[in-house]
Protein backbone atom coordinates (compact mmCIF):
# COMPACT_ATOMS: atom_id res chain seq x y z
CA UNK A 1 0.00 0.00 0.00
CA UNK A 2 1.31 3.17 -0.93
CA UNK A 3 0.04 6.56 -0.27
CA UNK A 4 0.18 9.17 -3.12
CA UNK A 5 0.51 12.67 -3.01
CA UNK A 6 -1.11 14.76 -5.62
CA UNK A 7 -1.61 18.91 -6.33
CA UNK A 8 -4.03 20.44 -8.45
CA UNK A 9 -5.33 23.55 -9.51
CA UNK A 10 -8.93 24.87 -11.19
CA UNK A 11 -9.66 28.54 -12.03
CA UNK A 12 -13.01 29.82 -12.08
CA UNK A 13 -15.13 32.21 -13.90
CA UNK A 14 -18.66 33.46 -12.40
CA UNK A 15 -21.88 35.10 -13.57
CA UNK A 16 -23.45 37.86 -10.91
CA UNK A 17 -27.15 37.58 -12.25
CA UNK A 18 -28.66 36.68 -15.19
CA UNK A 19 -31.15 38.75 -17.81
CA UNK A 20 -34.15 36.30 -17.98
CA UNK A 21 -36.71 38.34 -20.04
CA UNK A 22 -35.49 41.35 -17.19
CA UNK A 23 -34.25 40.72 -14.15
CA UNK A 24 -35.38 43.30 -11.54
CA UNK A 25 -35.26 43.65 -7.93
CA UNK A 26 -37.51 46.37 -5.90
CA UNK A 27 -36.52 48.02 -2.35
CA UNK A 28 -39.12 50.36 0.11
CA UNK A 29 -37.36 52.36 2.80
CA UNK A 30 -39.55 54.20 5.07
CA UNK A 31 -38.70 55.62 8.60
CA UNK A 32 -40.31 54.57 11.65
CA UNK A 33 -41.58 57.13 14.57
CA UNK A 34 -39.02 56.31 16.76
CA UNK A 35 -36.05 56.92 13.90
CA UNK A 36 -35.87 53.20 12.88
CA UNK A 37 -35.86 52.63 8.75
CA UNK A 38 -37.33 49.45 7.71
CA UNK A 39 -36.12 48.23 4.19
CA UNK A 40 -39.03 46.49 2.73
CA UNK A 41 -37.99 43.38 0.70
CA UNK A 42 -39.55 40.22 -1.15
CA UNK A 43 -36.10 38.89 -0.88
CA UNK A 44 -35.65 36.27 1.03
CA UNK A 45 -32.55 35.28 3.67
CA UNK A 46 -32.54 31.79 3.54
CA UNK A 47 -29.41 31.74 5.50
CA UNK A 48 -26.87 33.24 3.21
CA UNK A 49 -26.90 36.94 5.17
CA UNK A 50 -28.90 38.78 2.54
CA UNK A 51 -30.70 40.45 5.48
CA UNK A 52 -27.19 41.56 6.98
CA UNK A 53 -25.84 43.12 3.65
CA UNK A 54 -29.15 44.91 3.11
CA UNK A 55 -28.67 46.42 6.50
CA UNK A 56 -25.07 47.37 5.45
CA UNK A 57 -26.02 48.82 2.40
CA UNK A 58 -28.99 50.78 4.10
CA UNK A 59 -26.99 52.01 6.90
CA UNK A 60 -24.25 53.02 4.79
CA UNK A 61 -26.19 54.68 2.71
CA UNK A 62 -28.35 56.72 5.42
CA UNK A 63 -25.38 57.38 6.85
CA UNK A 64 -26.93 56.05 10.58
CA UNK A 65 -26.13 52.90 12.52
CA UNK A 66 -26.88 49.28 11.51
CA UNK A 67 -28.74 49.11 14.86
CA UNK A 68 -31.30 51.66 13.34
CA UNK A 69 -31.94 49.76 10.28
CA UNK A 70 -34.98 47.04 10.04
CA UNK A 71 -35.12 44.46 7.49
CA UNK A 72 -38.45 43.44 6.83
CA UNK A 73 -38.59 40.57 4.51
CA UNK A 74 -42.21 39.24 5.80
CA UNK A 75 -44.19 38.61 2.91
CA UNK A 76 -43.79 38.11 -0.65
CA UNK A 77 -47.24 38.65 -1.73
CA UNK A 78 -47.18 42.10 -0.86
CA UNK A 79 -44.11 43.30 -0.49
CA UNK A 80 -41.70 45.00 -3.11
CA UNK A 81 -41.31 42.56 -6.13
CA UNK A 82 -37.75 40.22 -6.11
CA UNK A 83 -37.25 37.85 -8.52
CA UNK A 84 -35.91 35.78 -6.07
CA UNK A 85 -32.66 34.75 -4.43
CA UNK A 86 -30.40 32.39 -7.06
CA UNK A 87 -27.53 32.95 -9.63
CA UNK A 88 -25.66 34.80 -7.17
CA UNK A 89 -28.11 37.98 -7.95
CA UNK A 90 -28.72 38.68 -4.13
CA UNK A 91 -26.24 40.91 -3.12
CA UNK A 92 -25.98 42.53 -6.18
CA UNK A 93 -29.63 43.24 -7.62
CA UNK A 94 -31.26 44.02 -4.02
CA UNK A 95 -28.02 45.72 -2.74
CA UNK A 96 -27.90 48.16 -5.60
CA UNK A 97 -31.86 48.45 -5.20
CA UNK A 98 -31.58 49.44 -0.74
CA UNK A 99 -29.14 51.73 -1.86
CA UNK A 100 -31.20 52.89 -4.68
CA UNK A 101 -34.35 54.13 -2.15
CA UNK A 102 -32.22 54.47 1.14
CA UNK A 103 -30.56 57.43 -1.30
CA UNK A 104 -34.11 59.06 -1.81
CA UNK A 105 -34.60 58.44 2.03
CA UNK A 106 -31.98 60.35 3.03
CA UNK A 107 -33.07 63.26 0.82
CA UNK A 108 -36.27 63.52 2.85
CA UNK A 109 -34.25 63.01 6.20
CA UNK A 110 -32.08 66.19 5.69
CA UNK A 111 -34.39 67.81 4.29
CA UNK A 112 -36.67 67.41 7.46
CA UNK A 113 -33.29 68.20 9.63
CA UNK A 114 -32.63 71.12 7.67
CA UNK A 115 -36.21 72.69 8.60
CA UNK A 116 -35.86 71.64 12.06
CA UNK A 117 -32.29 73.44 12.13
CA UNK A 118 -33.30 75.97 9.99
CA UNK A 119 -30.32 75.48 7.87
CA UNK A 120 -29.89 74.60 3.82
CA UNK A 121 -30.34 70.68 3.50
CA UNK A 122 -27.03 71.15 1.81
CA UNK A 123 -24.90 72.15 4.11
CA UNK A 124 -25.70 68.74 6.33
CA UNK A 125 -23.79 65.77 6.78
CA UNK A 126 -24.27 62.57 8.62
CA UNK A 127 -22.05 61.22 11.31
CA UNK A 128 -23.01 57.63 11.07
CA UNK A 129 -23.85 57.25 15.03
CA UNK A 130 -27.49 58.56 14.45
CA UNK A 131 -26.76 62.48 14.43
CA UNK A 132 -27.36 65.05 10.96
CA UNK A 133 -24.98 67.64 11.83
CA UNK A 134 -24.14 70.94 10.28
CA UNK A 135 -20.68 70.44 7.79
CA UNK A 136 -17.91 72.19 9.61
CA UNK A 137 -20.46 73.19 13.15
CA UNK A 138 -20.75 69.60 14.76
CA UNK A 139 -22.26 71.16 18.07
CA UNK A 140 -25.06 72.20 15.24
CA UNK A 141 -26.92 68.47 15.02
CA UNK A 142 -30.46 66.54 15.49
CA UNK A 143 -30.23 63.13 15.76
CA UNK A 144 -32.79 60.73 13.77
CA UNK A 145 -35.33 59.50 16.41
CA UNK A 146 -35.67 63.92 16.95
CA UNK A 147 -36.05 63.81 12.83
CA UNK A 148 -38.42 61.02 12.57
CA UNK A 149 -40.00 62.28 14.76
CA UNK A 150 -40.72 66.02 13.74
CA UNK A 151 -40.98 64.40 10.51
CA UNK A 152 -44.26 61.80 11.88
CA UNK A 153 -45.91 64.45 14.21
CA UNK A 154 -44.87 68.49 13.22
CA UNK A 155 -43.99 68.44 9.67
CA UNK A 156 -46.38 65.60 8.51
CA UNK A 157 -43.82 64.30 5.74
CA UNK A 158 -43.04 60.86 5.23
CA UNK A 159 -39.45 59.87 4.95
CA UNK A 160 -39.06 57.10 2.03
CA UNK A 161 -37.40 56.16 -0.65
CA UNK A 162 -37.86 54.01 -3.26
CA UNK A 163 -35.29 51.96 -5.25
CA UNK A 164 -35.16 49.13 -8.15
CA UNK A 165 -32.34 47.59 -9.75
CA UNK A 166 -33.73 46.46 -13.43
CA UNK A 167 -31.13 44.30 -15.43
CA UNK A 168 -32.44 44.96 -18.55
CA UNK A 169 -33.39 41.61 -21.05
CA UNK A 170 -31.13 40.45 -23.29
CA UNK A 171 -31.87 38.34 -26.72
CA UNK A 172 -28.42 36.75 -28.28
CA UNK A 173 -27.97 38.74 -31.58
CA UNK A 174 -28.68 35.53 -34.08
CA UNK A 175 -25.48 36.68 -36.06
CA UNK A 176 -23.41 36.17 -33.95
CA UNK A 177 -24.58 34.76 -30.77
CA UNK A 178 -23.67 37.70 -28.81
CA UNK A 179 -25.89 39.26 -25.54
CA UNK A 180 -25.11 40.55 -21.83
CA UNK A 181 -26.13 37.66 -20.31
CA UNK A 182 -24.48 38.62 -16.49
CA UNK A 183 -24.06 41.73 -14.55
CA UNK A 184 -20.37 40.84 -14.00
CA UNK A 185 -17.89 37.94 -13.20
CA UNK A 186 -16.13 36.91 -10.15
CA UNK A 187 -13.21 34.73 -10.50
CA UNK A 188 -11.73 32.09 -8.31
CA UNK A 189 -8.53 29.42 -8.42
CA UNK A 190 -8.64 26.64 -5.92
CA UNK A 191 -5.26 24.80 -5.33
CA UNK A 192 -6.17 21.01 -3.71
CA UNK A 193 -3.99 18.09 -1.88
CA UNK A 194 -5.21 15.06 -1.98
CA UNK A 195 -3.76 11.42 -0.95
CA UNK A 196 -4.78 8.94 -2.82
CA UNK A 197 -4.76 4.92 -1.38
CA UNK A 198 -3.42 3.23 -4.46
CA UNK A 199 -4.97 -0.22 -2.55
CA UNK A 200 -8.24 0.66 -1.25
CA UNK A 201 -8.78 3.85 -3.66
CA UNK A 202 -9.79 5.96 -1.29
CA UNK A 203 -9.12 10.16 -2.00
CA UNK A 204 -8.51 12.27 0.95
CA UNK A 205 -8.62 16.15 0.29
CA UNK A 206 -6.35 17.39 2.46
CA UNK A 207 -5.92 20.94 2.25
CA UNK A 208 -7.97 23.50 -0.20
CA UNK A 209 -6.23 27.01 -0.80
CA UNK A 210 -8.44 29.40 -2.22
CA UNK A 211 -8.27 32.82 -4.05
CA UNK A 212 -10.96 34.99 -4.90
CA UNK A 213 -11.78 38.07 -6.69
CA UNK A 214 -15.19 39.02 -5.84
CA UNK A 215 -15.74 43.09 -6.29
CA UNK A 216 -15.37 44.69 -2.73
CA UNK A 217 -16.26 41.97 -0.13
CA UNK A 218 -18.94 43.67 1.77
CA UNK A 219 -19.17 41.78 4.54
CA UNK A 220 -15.53 39.83 4.77
CA UNK A 221 -16.44 37.42 7.32
CA UNK A 222 -19.41 36.42 5.90
CA UNK A 223 -17.42 35.77 2.61
CA UNK A 224 -15.01 34.07 4.06
CA UNK A 225 -17.56 31.95 5.56
CA UNK A 226 -18.97 31.75 2.20
CA UNK A 227 -15.85 30.51 0.22
CA UNK A 228 -14.96 27.89 2.81
CA UNK A 229 -18.23 26.29 3.69
CA UNK A 230 -18.94 26.34 -0.13
CA UNK A 231 -15.59 25.03 -0.90
CA UNK A 232 -16.90 21.91 1.78
CA UNK A 233 -19.44 21.82 -0.48
CA UNK A 234 -17.73 21.03 -3.63
CA UNK A 235 -15.40 18.59 -1.58
CA UNK A 236 -18.33 16.54 -0.81
CA UNK A 237 -19.60 16.73 -4.71
CA UNK A 238 -16.25 15.66 -5.55
CA UNK A 239 -15.31 12.56 -3.38
CA UNK A 240 -18.90 11.51 -1.41
CA UNK A 241 -22.17 12.25 -2.85
CA UNK A 242 -23.80 9.37 -4.43
CA UNK A 243 -27.15 7.31 -4.75
CA UNK A 244 -25.11 4.60 -6.30
CA UNK A 245 -25.33 1.77 -6.37
CA UNK A 246 -29.07 1.90 -5.21
CA UNK A 247 -30.14 4.21 -7.74
CA UNK A 248 -31.69 5.12 -10.09
CA UNK A 249 -31.33 0.70 -10.60
CA UNK A 250 -33.22 0.55 -6.89
CA UNK A 251 -34.36 2.56 -4.18
CA UNK A 252 -35.20 -0.41 -2.03
CA UNK A 253 -31.84 -0.11 0.20
CA UNK A 254 -29.61 3.16 0.57
CA UNK A 255 -30.41 7.01 0.63
CA UNK A 256 -33.86 7.77 -0.09
CA UNK A 257 -33.57 11.39 1.68
CA UNK A 258 -31.04 14.10 2.29
CA UNK A 259 -30.56 12.20 5.89
CA UNK A 260 -29.23 9.46 4.35
CA UNK A 261 -27.18 11.16 1.66
CA UNK A 262 -23.58 10.87 2.31
CA UNK A 263 -21.25 13.92 2.88
CA UNK A 264 -18.50 14.76 5.16
CA UNK A 265 -18.49 15.34 8.63
CA UNK A 266 -16.44 17.62 10.28
CA UNK A 267 -13.43 14.98 10.86
CA UNK A 268 -13.87 15.00 7.08
CA UNK A 269 -13.22 18.44 6.39
CA UNK A 270 -9.98 19.70 4.35
CA UNK A 271 -7.66 22.59 6.14
CA UNK A 272 -8.52 25.51 4.25
CA UNK A 273 -6.89 29.01 3.60
CA UNK A 274 -8.54 31.48 1.74
CA UNK A 275 -7.33 35.13 0.32
CA UNK A 276 -10.01 37.55 -0.87
CA UNK A 277 -8.38 39.86 -3.80
CA UNK A 278 -11.16 43.32 -4.01
CA UNK A 279 -11.49 44.65 -7.70
CA UNK A 280 -14.95 46.72 -7.54
CA UNK A 281 -17.43 46.01 -10.18
CA UNK A 282 -18.46 49.28 -11.29
CA UNK A 283 -22.18 48.28 -11.03
CA UNK A 284 -22.27 46.57 -7.98
CA UNK A 285 -23.48 47.57 -4.88
CA UNK A 286 -20.03 49.50 -3.44
CA UNK A 287 -18.28 47.68 -6.06
CA UNK A 288 -19.72 44.28 -4.94
CA UNK A 289 -19.78 40.78 -6.90
CA UNK A 290 -21.98 37.67 -6.37
CA UNK A 291 -20.51 34.89 -4.40
CA UNK A 292 -23.17 32.61 -3.47
CA UNK A 293 -22.70 29.59 -6.05
CA UNK A 294 -19.63 29.84 -7.50
CA UNK A 295 -17.89 28.78 -3.90
CA UNK A 296 -18.33 25.09 -4.55
CA UNK A 297 -17.03 25.08 -8.25
CA UNK A 298 -13.34 25.69 -8.17
CA UNK A 299 -12.64 22.74 -5.65
CA UNK A 300 -13.93 19.52 -8.04
CA UNK A 301 -11.68 20.14 -11.08
CA UNK A 302 -8.70 21.04 -8.82
CA UNK A 303 -9.13 17.77 -6.74
CA UNK A 304 -9.56 15.43 -10.09
CA UNK A 305 -6.52 17.10 -10.74
CA UNK A 306 -4.58 16.44 -7.98
CA UNK A 307 -5.67 12.71 -8.02
CA UNK A 308 -4.41 12.82 -11.73
CA UNK A 309 -1.31 14.02 -10.31
CA UNK A 310 -1.06 11.27 -7.61
CA UNK A 311 -1.53 9.00 -9.64
CA UNK A 312 -2.03 9.55 -13.10
CA UNK A 313 -6.08 8.22 -13.42
CA UNK A 314 -7.80 10.99 -14.71
CA UNK A 315 -11.45 10.85 -13.40
CA UNK A 316 -14.51 12.74 -15.55
CA UNK A 317 -17.49 11.72 -13.68
CA UNK A 318 -18.91 12.56 -10.03
CA UNK A 319 -17.87 11.61 -7.54
CA UNK A 320 -14.60 9.86 -7.71
CA UNK A 321 -15.25 7.46 -5.71
CA UNK A 322 -12.42 4.34 -4.36
CA UNK A 323 -14.00 2.33 -6.72
CA UNK A 324 -13.52 4.57 -9.79
CA UNK A 325 -9.79 5.43 -8.29
CA UNK A 326 -8.75 1.32 -8.81
CA UNK A 327 -10.63 1.04 -11.89
CA UNK A 328 -8.41 3.54 -13.25
CA UNK A 329 -5.44 2.15 -11.56
CA UNK A 330 -6.20 -1.05 -13.27
CA UNK A 331 -6.58 0.33 -16.84
CA UNK A 332 -3.11 2.21 -16.11
CA UNK A 333 -1.76 -1.33 -15.34
CA UNK A 334 -3.52 -2.91 -18.18
CA UNK A 335 -2.25 -0.13 -20.82
CA UNK A 336 1.65 -0.64 -19.50
CA UNK B 1 -51.42 4.02 25.81
CA UNK B 2 -53.34 7.10 26.33
CA UNK B 3 -52.72 11.12 27.35
CA UNK B 4 -50.44 11.24 30.15
CA UNK B 5 -49.58 14.45 32.01
CA UNK B 6 -45.35 14.30 32.04
CA UNK B 7 -44.18 16.21 34.98
CA UNK B 8 -40.43 17.74 33.74
CA UNK B 9 -37.37 19.85 35.27
CA UNK B 10 -36.65 22.38 32.11
CA UNK B 11 -33.93 24.20 32.45
CA UNK B 12 -34.06 24.10 36.18
CA UNK B 13 -37.95 25.15 36.44
CA UNK B 14 -40.74 22.14 37.10
CA UNK B 15 -42.94 21.81 33.87
CA UNK B 16 -46.11 19.51 33.87
CA UNK B 17 -47.60 19.13 30.22
CA UNK B 18 -50.02 16.87 28.53
CA UNK B 19 -48.61 14.22 26.00
CA UNK B 20 -49.93 11.75 23.98
CA UNK B 21 -48.23 8.43 23.37
CA UNK B 22 -47.22 10.02 19.82
CA UNK B 23 -46.28 13.22 21.71
CA UNK B 24 -42.19 13.84 21.46
CA UNK B 25 -40.14 15.78 23.67
CA UNK B 26 -39.22 17.87 20.73
CA UNK B 27 -42.90 18.76 20.22
CA UNK B 28 -43.40 18.96 23.55
CA UNK B 29 -40.54 21.56 24.30
CA UNK B 30 -41.46 23.62 20.78
CA UNK B 31 -45.24 23.49 21.13
CA UNK B 32 -46.39 23.23 24.64
CA UNK B 33 -43.53 24.78 26.26
CA UNK B 34 -42.65 27.46 23.81
CA UNK B 35 -39.11 26.96 23.77
CA UNK B 36 -37.92 27.39 19.96
CA UNK B 37 -34.12 27.03 20.69
CA UNK B 38 -34.10 22.83 19.75
CA UNK B 39 -35.09 22.84 16.03
CA UNK B 40 -37.11 20.31 14.01
CA UNK B 41 -34.91 19.28 10.56
CA UNK B 42 -35.02 15.83 9.67
CA UNK B 43 -37.35 14.62 12.46
CA UNK B 44 -35.99 10.89 11.99
CA UNK B 45 -32.93 11.55 14.38
CA UNK B 46 -30.04 12.30 12.26
CA UNK B 47 -29.18 15.70 11.90
CA UNK B 48 -28.55 16.70 15.76
CA UNK B 49 -31.02 20.01 15.54
CA UNK B 50 -32.87 19.25 18.02
CA UNK B 51 -29.98 18.10 20.46
CA UNK B 52 -31.13 18.57 24.15
CA UNK B 53 -29.66 17.42 27.23
CA UNK B 54 -31.59 14.85 28.98
CA UNK B 55 -30.55 14.10 32.45
CA UNK B 56 -27.08 15.50 31.55
CA UNK B 57 -26.85 13.56 28.54
CA UNK B 58 -26.97 14.60 25.12
CA UNK B 59 -30.22 13.29 23.02
CA UNK B 60 -32.12 13.58 19.51
CA UNK B 61 -34.91 15.02 21.45
CA UNK B 62 -37.48 14.00 17.53
CA UNK B 63 -36.60 10.50 18.72
CA UNK B 64 -37.68 10.64 22.27
CA UNK B 65 -41.46 9.87 23.24
CA UNK B 66 -42.34 12.68 26.08
CA UNK B 67 -44.32 10.52 28.21
CA UNK B 68 -41.32 7.84 28.62
CA UNK B 69 -38.89 10.77 30.09
CA UNK B 70 -41.37 11.50 33.27
CA UNK B 71 -39.62 13.22 36.11
CA UNK B 72 -36.46 13.72 33.78
CA UNK B 73 -34.24 16.81 33.93
CA UNK B 74 -34.01 18.55 30.02
CA UNK B 75 -31.26 21.37 29.33
CA UNK B 76 -31.91 23.45 25.77
CA UNK B 77 -30.09 26.23 24.37
CA UNK B 78 -32.46 28.48 26.59
CA UNK B 79 -31.22 28.27 30.02
CA UNK B 80 -27.54 28.33 28.99
CA UNK B 81 -27.25 32.35 29.24
CA UNK B 82 -27.00 33.72 32.90
CA UNK B 83 -29.34 36.47 32.17
CA UNK B 84 -27.94 38.18 29.55
CA UNK B 85 -24.36 36.40 29.69
CA UNK B 86 -23.70 34.15 27.67
CA UNK B 87 -22.38 30.32 27.88
CA UNK B 88 -18.56 30.12 27.47
CA UNK B 89 -19.61 28.04 24.22
CA UNK B 90 -22.50 30.19 23.36
CA UNK B 91 -19.78 33.69 23.39
CA UNK B 92 -17.46 31.39 21.65
CA UNK B 93 -19.40 30.55 18.56
CA UNK B 94 -20.45 34.41 18.30
CA UNK B 95 -16.60 35.30 18.51
CA UNK B 96 -15.36 32.65 16.24
CA UNK B 97 -18.26 33.15 13.86
CA UNK B 98 -19.08 29.32 14.09
CA UNK B 99 -22.36 29.87 12.55
CA UNK B 100 -23.99 31.07 9.13
CA UNK B 101 -27.59 30.55 8.76
CA UNK B 102 -27.69 29.16 12.39
CA UNK B 103 -30.43 26.71 12.37
CA UNK B 104 -28.16 23.74 13.41
CA UNK B 105 -26.16 26.30 16.36
CA UNK B 106 -28.62 25.24 19.44
CA UNK B 107 -28.19 21.34 19.15
CA UNK B 108 -24.35 21.78 17.91
CA UNK B 109 -24.16 24.10 21.36
CA UNK B 110 -26.02 21.39 23.89
CA UNK B 111 -23.87 18.45 21.94
CA UNK B 112 -20.44 20.92 22.82
CA UNK B 113 -21.72 21.48 26.55
CA UNK B 114 -22.27 17.73 26.95
CA UNK B 115 -18.70 17.38 25.72
CA UNK B 116 -17.25 20.19 27.95
CA UNK B 117 -18.95 18.56 30.66
CA UNK B 118 -17.48 15.49 30.65
CA UNK B 119 -14.47 16.40 29.16
CA UNK B 120 -12.61 19.70 29.71
CA UNK B 121 -9.96 19.85 27.56
CA UNK B 122 -11.15 17.83 24.65
CA UNK B 123 -8.56 17.09 21.12
CA UNK B 124 -10.15 18.45 17.99
CA UNK B 125 -10.41 14.55 17.65
CA UNK B 126 -12.79 14.36 20.19
CA UNK B 127 -14.99 17.74 19.09
CA UNK B 128 -15.25 15.75 15.84
CA UNK B 129 -16.84 12.79 17.65
CA UNK B 130 -18.42 14.74 19.93
CA UNK B 131 -20.51 16.68 16.87
CA UNK B 132 -20.73 13.81 14.43
CA UNK B 133 -24.31 13.80 15.15
CA UNK B 134 -24.85 17.39 14.32
CA UNK B 135 -25.23 17.99 10.89
CA UNK B 136 -24.19 22.02 9.19
CA UNK B 137 -24.65 22.18 5.78
CA UNK B 138 -23.25 26.09 5.48
CA UNK B 139 -19.36 26.49 7.59
CA UNK B 140 -17.91 23.56 6.73
CA UNK B 141 -17.16 22.52 10.20
CA UNK B 142 -13.85 24.09 10.69
CA UNK B 143 -15.53 27.69 12.73
CA UNK B 144 -17.40 25.30 14.41
CA UNK B 145 -14.61 22.75 15.78
CA UNK B 146 -12.62 26.03 16.58
CA UNK B 147 -15.16 27.58 18.96
CA UNK B 148 -15.41 25.16 20.46
CA UNK B 149 -11.88 24.44 21.51
CA UNK B 150 -11.91 28.10 22.54
CA UNK B 151 -14.51 27.76 24.60
CA UNK B 152 -13.07 24.86 26.68
CA UNK B 153 -10.49 27.27 27.35
CA UNK B 154 -11.97 29.89 28.48
CA UNK B 155 -13.56 27.78 30.83
CA UNK B 156 -10.39 25.83 32.13
CA UNK B 157 -8.59 29.29 32.48
CA UNK B 158 -11.79 30.57 34.36
CA UNK B 159 -11.80 27.26 36.66
CA UNK B 160 -7.90 27.84 37.42
CA UNK B 161 -8.35 31.63 38.31
CA UNK B 162 -11.53 30.38 40.68
CA UNK B 163 -8.95 27.97 42.17
CA UNK B 164 -6.90 30.46 42.46
CA UNK B 165 -9.05 33.00 44.22
CA UNK B 166 -9.89 29.69 46.63
CA UNK B 167 -6.52 29.59 47.48
CA UNK B 168 -5.92 33.23 48.31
Amino acid sequence: MTLLHGRGFASVNYPTGMNLGGDPSQALVHATTMGGFVVSLSSVDLGQGLKTVVAQCAAETLGIPMENVIVDTADTDTGPHCMGTFASRGTHRVGNAVIMAAREAREVMLQVAADELEVDAGDLETDGTGYVAVKGAAAKRIHISDIALAAHFKQGKTISGRGIFLKERSYPVPETGEMDPDSCQAHACTVAEVEVDDETGVVTVLRLYNTYEIGRALNPAMVAQQVEGGAWMGVSHAIFESTEPYYPASREHGPVDFSEYLMPGPGESPEQTSVILERPASNGPFGAKGIGEMTANAPIPAIANAIFDACGVRLATMPFTPESVLRGLDALRDAA
Amino acid sequence: MSVKIVNLKVNGVDKAFMARPETTLLLALREQLGLMGAKRGCAQGACGSCTVLLDGAPVVSCLVPAATVDGGDVATVEGLADGRRLSDVQQAFIDGFATQCGFCTPGMIMSAEALLARNPDPTADEVNEAISGNVCRCTGYAPIVSAILDAAQRRRERAEGADQEATL
